[in-house]
Parts: C-alpha cells; structure tokens; sequence
C-alpha cells in the first residue's frame, strides 16, 4: 500500500472517532495554521504608516502558496463577531526571510473592515486568508522604463513591486492630500535619495486633482512607459482615455479596488443563476415568493423568518430585511432568508 | 382548547400592540449582537470539544471506577451540551448572523442520530410555526400521547406512561423516528416513496455512524476497558436523552400551558402568534448553571418567541418578557425543574385514562374582577 492510501485510510478511521465532527475540528483547537488546515494567519504585529492607514504583518498558515508582487489577498475578519472578506494588496517583498506577509491598510470613510484593521486589529488575532491572487504584476522582464501613477491607498499594490525588483528607470507619480498623507513616505524618499527612483509627489489638498494632462509636463516620456496605475477610479478612468487618446492603451496597466457600489433601491430585477430565470420585483415583495411566482423550486419553510429553511446564497446586488429593514450587500458566503427579505436593487439569488 | 380562554380579556389591539412590543425587544437585541455573543458561541464549542476529548481519553482507563465515573459524568455533559445549548441553538440560526461558515445552521451536524437537515424541518418548521396546535405540531405528545383533554381517548393511551419514560431513554432515536413521521410514513403505501427511503436511508447513516463510534470504535480503542467504556458512552447516551427529555417535556406539557386548535390558528396575525408562543410553552427557573444545561431552552417562553435571538442573550430578554406578560395579564408558566417535571409526568398520567369532555366556557369579565 502506498503511503498515500494508508495516511487516507488512516483518516477516514480518524473521522470515525470523531463523527460528527471532522479531526480537523479538533486540531484547529491547538494548531489552527497547520499544513492542511483552512488557510489562516495570525496578525503579529501591527504598524502605524500614516494618521489612518497602518501595516499588518501576519504569519500566513503553512498552506500559503506566496505571491507575485503586486498581487493582493482576501481576508476574512471578525468584526463585532460578524466575518467579513475584504481584498487588500501585499506589501511585503516576495523573498521575506522570515515567511511573514504584511498588507497596508487605509482606513476609509464608513469602512468597517478598514477602520477595524487599523485601528482596532491587535496581535495574536487569527484571521482566514485565500490564496494570493491578481494579475496587477509586472512582466517575466522587467521593462526598461517604468512608470507608476498611484493615488491614496493605490500605493500598496506599487509597493509591493518596489520592494521586490531592482528598476534601471522607474518614475512614480503619486497623489495623496498633504505630505503627511503619503503613505510610506520615508522609504519613498529613500529610494528617491539612491537613485532607485524619480519621485513626484502631488499634494491635491493644496494643488487640487491631479490634471491627467499635467503627465506631459511631470514625466514627458510618458508614452514609452510601461506604466501601473492603481487608485481611485476618477483617477483610473481619465488614464484610460488618455493612454487610448494617444494609441498607447497596451502600455497601462490597471488596478481598481473596488468594484461598482451597490445601488440600493426599493425593489429591482432578480436573476436567479441557477436556472437563469428573471423577475421583477417590487421592494415588499419576499423574494420567496418572486422566485415561485416565476417558477423556480425556490427551499421554503415557515415563511415568517423563523426556520432558516430558505436560506439561499446571495450571489449579487443587495437585499433588505422586511422585518427590520437592514440592508445586506452580495459578498462570498453571504446567505440570506428568502422569505423575509426583499430586493433593494438588482440581485442575484442563486437558485 | 381549555375551558377558559386565558387570553379572552385581551383585545385585538391590545395583541396587536402586545406584538409591537416583542417586535422592539427582538430589534434591540439584534441591533445589540456583536463581538461578545461570538466570543460566548465559539467559547462554549471549544470547552465543549476539550470535554469530550478528555473524558474520551479518561475513559481509556475505564477499568480503574475512579476513572470510569469521572470519564462518564464529562462525556454525558459533553453530549449534553452538544445537543443542547450548540447544536439546538446553531440549527436555529441564532448564530448564522456570523458569517462563519463553520457555525453555520446550514453546516451544522450534531452528535444525535437524528440528521440535522431532517430535524431542522420538523422542529424548525413544523414545531416552532405550529406549536401546540394539535394535529399540526407533532411535537405536541410526538403522535403517542394524549396531552390535552379534548383529545380522543383510545385504550392505546393507558400505556402512555411506558411509551414516555421509554421515549425518555431512547430519545434520541424516539427524534429520528418522529422527523421521519416513521408511523406514518411506514404505511404500506407510503414504505415505498422514494423521498422517504431517501430520508431513511440518511438516518441509518446517521446511526452506523453514531453506533459504530460510540459502541465499537471507542471501547476497541480502549482495549482491556473496552467492556467498561462500552458501557460508559452507553451511559452517557442514556443521561444525555433522559436529560434532553425532561428538558423538553417542561418545555410544553406542564398544567397551565395551552393547547390550540388548527382552526385557531387560521389568519393568524403576528400578534395572535407572538400570544400563541407565549401561552403554549413553560420554562424552567434556577441557577445560570442549570440554563446552561438545557441550552437556555429554561427560556422556553423567550425561546418561541425569538427562536432565532442568539441563546446567551434568552436571560435578559426574559425579564421584559415577563414584564410584559404581567401589563397583559397573562400566566408566565415557570418553576424548578423537578416541580416542572413532576407536572408534565402528572399531566402524561392523568390523560393516559379517559375524562369527561370539558364544557367550553366563556369567561364573563365582570365577574372576575368582582371575584379578584
């Protein structure tokens, strides 16, 4: 017998001991980032970078695969008990003696994740991790000439890169509101003082937004660049048309984190996947009762909000709770009770 | 169904109004919920799997009596808190506002016999929307007792007394068989339904499964105790449906609580169901430990009301509960365990012998408060 199939034989009696829980449930209790456990990590220190934005360094679980620069990772987190999947770009150089990764975050308005990360996250708090993932990296070789256009938090995915690979000729371009606002700073100007970088700040509180016909002035070699641009989407969108304006459009390379904001309405269309049936529905109606009206097999029980026997997979869009009105946005393992909730926009039941 | 209404002095407004009430107690609550409530439910999981892996590995040495009652008294509270106040609570939904797909009421499997998903039906759906509506509520003398006066008297029923104290100890497959409707379902035209065999067959799984862990995997493991361990878990099994049982029975059987009929409930408002909830169940008065113990489900009352509020938070809501049943003048039924108990095994006595029908009286309001 191979020893493949005796560790798999092994097992399965593991699981008889054990059922109805799986041995894993026991070894999470001592060694939660074990190999072949679901990947975590557990934040080891946290640093302040600026007034709101600071790192995390976290030793990811032994089933982490490492990750190209430039790339980001989806985290879950607890925040006031709920768990929350957010995407945050890594920061940390790909070669890291010690195996750690960090992510840099900045606390945004009203960010429930954000503002928990950095100003209430603290070491030893164990959080769930997916595999690294994005194709905002840089080619197999590295291009002669470099340019990077960041604004905000849009650093970090720049950073990254920084830190990783040695450049002959990059320039940055990076917008935030005042001096004390640019995240990492110091190792910018750094690397700007060796040489490693051409640095141009652009302060919008006291300049304004950055005129995306000012590049032609900052960095007049702007067309032969192979350029990453990473930061708000008014940003993203007029370098866009500007690099398609002057027939260069495979020289930019984008990077947006966050997608279309959920419009929350009063009812919406309702796709349901599964089957790919569609409906109107109004934003009273359960949508329990639009997914039968339209002819879908749709798992119901007490229809009052009680059983949770129609719990259903939220794939998009944005539902409200008939009883207490609250609002609940699509995000993965997001599930919600059909027969008390209505459409708040558009959404995606997948049934 | 009783011979006085004890809700005929409430208005429809004052029901409706009354629903107002427990709509706002059940808001503040979930408005309340956070990073507590998930530190309680992952706190009550993690002592409960050490429990179960040290008593498991006291048992080992089962042979040495010291070691066998201390191995056997952790692993039936072990079980004990795994049906009760984990699996019953998770398979509710109280804890799926986490978003951990790990305590989840859709992930959730129990050591019980009884599969999870089958169980969420019958006492998720069919017990909880009906409860104690006769002939929808199954739950309601589990198709083999006679628990309320109007109710038909067959000589079947002079052995109800052994059915109950039977179902006591053998209750978690007394479950599995009630979420199968297995008296119903093995009517000879029904055997044959592929959704029932299908469910059947999830149950035997169930049980191989339940059977071979307790009374095979874990005494051989044991090797020279395995007679003792053997008879350990089978213990534990034994004080875990006994306990589980007697809970439950003082959830719904003790005199005072009511019992309603299917035509009762037609067009039901959300406030004559809140009323409902509240007059058919009981709970069970005494120290945190012994909530703890019956999963909170001492809050029966709360319970029904809220099935889906978060177990921990059952104590607080209990006293505006109260208050309310006091502003409404309603009967909050509640005592001591072996004084609940003894009412329930009282009442399952009383009804195993036939009685005349009661005469349905409609309470003149004056008279009472001249009486009062």
């Amino acid at each position: 017998m191979t020893s493949t199939a005796l560790r798999s034989r092994a097992w399965k009696l593991m699981e008889m001991v054990t059922t109805p829980l799986l041995p894993s449930d026991y070894l999470d209790l001592v060694s939660p980032l074990r190999a072949g456990a679901d990947l975590r990590g557990r934040i080891e220190a946290v640093h302040p970078e600026t007034a709101d934005a600071a790192t995390l360094v976290i030793r990811p679980g032994r089933g982490w695969r490492g990750h190209t620069a430039g790339q980001y990772v989806r985290i879950g987190v607890d925040v006031d008990g709920v768990r929350l999947w957010r995407a945050y770009s890594l920061t940390s150089p790909t070669d890291r003696r010690d195996g750690r990764i960090t992510i840099t975050v900045k606390a945004i308005e009203d960010g429930k994740v954000s503002n928990h990360l950095v100003r209430r996250a603290v070491p030893g708090t164990l959080i769930h991790l997916d595999q690294p993932t994005g194709d905002f990296v840089l080619p197999q070789d590295t291009p002669a000439k470099v340019l990077y256009l960041t604004a905000g938090s849009g650093i970090t995915p720049v950073m990254g890169m920084l830190r990783d690979t040695r450049f002959d000729d990059a320039v940055m371009v990076h917008c935030a509101p005042r001096p004390q606002d640019v995240i990492f700073r110091d190792e910018l100007h750094d690397l700007a003082a060796g040489d490693k970088l051409r640095l141009t700040e652009v302060h919008t509180a006291t300049d304004g937004i950055l005129d995306i016909a000012r590049l032609d002035a900052l960095v007049p070699d702007w067309a032969e660049r192979e350029t990453w641009a990473c930061g708000p989407a008014g940003l993203l969108d007029a370098a866009e048309k500007h690099w398609a304006e002057h027939g260069v459009p495979e020289r930019l390379h984008t990077e947006r984190f966050r997608a279309g904001v959920v419009a929350t309405g009063d009812g919406g269309e309702v796709t349901f996947s599964a089957t790919g049936k569609k409906a109107d529905a109004d934003g009273a109606t359960p949508l329990l009762d639009i997914g039968e009206e339209a002819g879908v097999l749709m798992p119901s029980g007490c229809r009052m909000g009680i059983c949770f026997g129609c719990v259903t997979p939220l794939k998009a869009g944005a539902v409200r709770d008939l009883r207490t009105g609250e609002i609940t946005e699509a995000a993965p393992g997001v599930l919600i009770q059909t027969c008390v909730s209505a459409a708040a926009g558009p959404c995606d039941i997948e049934r | 169904m009783t011979a006085i209404d004890p809700t005929a002095h409430l208005s429809a407004e004052q029901i409706e109004e009354l629903g107002r009430e427990l709509d706002a107690i059940r808001d503040e609550v979930i408005a309340a919920r956070g990073e507590k409530d998930a530190a309680y439910i992952r706190k009550v999981i993690s002592a409960q799997r050490k429990l179960e892996l040290a008593s498991r590995g006291i048992l080992l040495f089962s042979f040495f009596p010291p070691a066998w009652i201390i191995g056997t008294a952790g692993l039936s509270v072990a079980k004990i808190m795994d049906n009760m106040e984990i699996g019953h609570n998770i398979l509710h939904g109280q804890w799926d506002w986490m978003r951990d797909p790990k305590i989840h009421s859709t992930t959730w499997e129990w050591d019980h016999v009884s599969p999870s998903e089958q169980w969420k039906h019958s006492h998720n759906e069919l017990h909880h929307t009906y409860t104690n509506v006769i002939g929808k509520d199954n739950d309601l003398g589990y198709g083999i007792m006679r628990v309320d006066e109007d109710q038909r008297w067959h000589p079947f029923h002079l052995g109800q007394p052994l059915w109950n104290f039977l179902n006591a100890c053998f209750f978690e497959y007394g479950i599995a068989a009630y979420d199968l409707e297995l008296g119903k379902n093995l009517h000879k035209r029904r055997r044959n339904n592929p959704e029932f065999r299908a469910r059947a067959r999830a149950v035997g799984r169930k049980i191989r499964k339940q059977v071979l862990k307790d009374y095979v995997i874990h005494p051989l493991l044991s090797g020279p105790s395995f007679l003792t361990t053997l008879a350990a878990t089978f213990t534990a099994n034994l004080v875990r449906n006994v306990w589980t049982h007697s809970v439950i029975m003082c959830g719904h059987f003790p005199e005072g609580v009511q019992v309603f009929e299917r035509r009762s409930i037609k067009g039901e408002t959300r406030g004559q169901w809140y009323l409902r909830q509240m007059m058919g169940s009981a709970n069970i008065s005494g120290s945190k430990a012994m909530h703890f113990m019956t999963g909170n489900l001492s809050h029966q009352i709360e319970h029904h009301l809220f099935p889906d509020l978060p177990s921990n938070r059952y104590a607080e809501v209990a006293v505006k509960v109260r208050a309310l049943f006091e502003k409404y003048e309603l009967d909050y039924v509640t005592g001591p365990l072996p004084k609940q108990v003894f009412s329930a095994w009282h009442k399952v006595f009383r009804l195993s012998l036939p009685n005349k029908k009661p005469k349905v009286k409609t309470p003149d309001r004056e008279q009472e408060l001249a009486a009062a």
